[in-house]
């Protein structure tokens, strides 16, 4: 009861705040459908449509992370957290508070961006569904990744490196934009000790209907979404106490 | 019974001893103000009492619960209107409120009835469906200390709750603060010296963590030997005895 309406309290803040909503379904649109009007005028295999939009579903997670933190760290410095503190509230009511109201964000977020894909020529094949549902291991680590960074940053700092770095980081090291074996080397072997290459490797086996590529990228996204939610676990109490 | 008792309750942070063996006891329904300049050991000890942090040693007792023992007997007894307004700034006044209700787990008639209750206290009725944060500072101080208490606390603290208000803001404040005592027990820390002689029964004076007195503002002013309350604060941490 005490977990869900303080989860309830959690998505309107983020749905009445104009960047969420601009950011977190905008943005993965417009690069959808700007990629794709480029891949109309210069074919590149990396932006066919089934190539492009299991990249940019995971990409546009980076968005739900720094929503995530932004909310954590507000909430921190402006002492409502305090306040709740105060009342009967457990630790595990405000993990899992913060954490369930952005599972169905993610999803849906997922979802408009098939629909806009299938708009732009994507194949409807029950592999559509199969790709949603295997975003969500995916948003429980970038979900988790915000659950850490909030509990540790202040929201300034949250806008840089969830903002910033973060956002790059999951843009750069994925393999979305570029393929990495353009620039192989240590790069490469960098970006494939991180999950988002990780992530975006599964989703296309799975849209491709290739189930047996899956792995070992599930493990590797399955394996820092545990990691993370563990860290992040141990900073929100931590915080707590202080 | 006292409603807050403490015993040699200590806070350190390392070398640093934030509160000294600090023994104090309020009487159900007191209004107390903490005093004391910045460091001086109020917000560790309001941090103490409400089960924020834990004591190093020494323990405190709210209507005989101990904050060690017993936290969430005390922290379904208290309210808390911390020195940040501490609102969900994105929620409406009305939704705030609902939230609070929600944690304590009140059923609509409930929470209807207390949001009714303290909307007409506080004087928030024009404004239950603006966002608390596009509200003034002195409306969002009204909200936190509504919030504080809709949960029926019988132990409020409100830490620094006119700071930065104006002078018509503050006025206002305190004829709400003036309307709860004798129902609450009311623990508020100030910089304010004229609103801790207007509103306490009793003020508490700390100085490095320390309790330097404990009386009603006239028994300082007298011990001090001046009529002014704030040369008194100011003879007491200073350790000037009266002549």
């Amino acid at each position: 009861m005490r977990m869900l309406t303080f989860a309830k309290r959690n998505v309107k803040e983020i749905l009445r705040d104009p960047l969420s909503i601009a950011f977190g379904l905008g943005f993965p649109i417009v690069l959808i459908l700007l990629l794709s009007a480029i891949q109309a005028n210069v074919p590149v295999p990396l932006f066919e449509i089934a190539h492009l939009t299991p990249g940019v579903t995971v990409f546009g997670l980076s968005f739900i992370t720094l929503f995530s933190a932004t909310l954590i760290s507000k909430d921190r410095s402006s002492s409502l957290l305090r306040r709740l503190y105060t009342t009967p509230m457990k630790p595990s009511d405000f993990i899992i508070g913060y954490t369930l109201p952005i599972v169905p964000m993610a999803i849906m977020q997922c979802v408009i961006c098939y629909v806009v894909a299938i708009i732009l020529g994507l194949d409807l094949t029950v592999n559509v569904l199969f790709a949603v549902l295997f975003i969500i291991p995916v948003a429980l680590l970038y979900i988790a990744l915000g659950l850490l960074c909030g509990s540790v940053l202040t929201d300034k700092q949250v806008g840089g490196i969830c903002g910033a770095i973060l956002t790059n980081g999951s843009a750069w090291l994925s393999g979305i934009w570029f393929d990495l074996d353009l620039v192989g080397g240590a790069f490469k072997s960098v970006s494939y000790l991180l999950p988002f290459v990780h992530a975006v490797d599964m989703e296309r086996a799975v849209l491709a209907g290739n189930f047996a590529d899956i792995f070992p990228h599930l493990w590797w996204v399955l394996g820092y979404a545990i990691t993370f939610f563990v860290l992040a676990v141990f900073c929100f109490l931590r915080q707590m106490k202080k | 019974m006292y409603a807050i008792k403490t015993e040699n309750l200590t806070k350190k942070y390392g070398d640093l001893v934030a509160v000294d063996s600090l023994n104090i006891s309020v009487a159900t329904g007191e209004l107390l103000s903490l005093l004391g300049v910045n460091g001086a050991g109020k917000t560790t000890s309001i941090k103490m009492l409400s089960c924020l942090t834990a004591p190093t040693s020494g323990d405190a007792f709210l209507n005989g619960k101990s904050i060690l023992k017993d936290t969430d007997e005390v922290k379904s007894i208290i309210g808390v209107s911390p020195q940040e307004t501490a609102v969900a700034s994105g929620l409406t006044v009305r939704e705030n409120l609902e939230l609070i209700c929600g944690i304590h787990a009140f059923n609509k008639e409930k929470r209807n009835a207390k949001i009714a209750e303290l909307t007409n206290l506080l004087g928030l009725g024009d404004v239950l469906t603006k966002r608390a944060g596009k509200l003034s500072g002195g409306f969002q101080r009204r909200l936190s200390i509504a919030m504080a208490l809709i949960s029926e606390p019988k132990i409020l603290f409100l830490d620094e709750p006119t700071l930065g208000l104006d002078v018509l803001a503050r006025s206002d404040l305190w004829d709400v603060i003036r309307a709860l005592k004798g129902k609450v027990t009311i623990i508020l820390t100030t910089h304010y010296m004229e609103e801790a002689e207007a509103l306490s029964d009793r003020v508490a004076i700390m100085k490095d963590g320390k309790l330097l007195v404990c009386d009603s503002a006239d028994a300082i002013k007298k011990a001090a030997g001046t009529d002014n309350f704030e040369e008194a604060f100011i003879r007491t941490v200073k350790g000037v005895t009266a002549k």
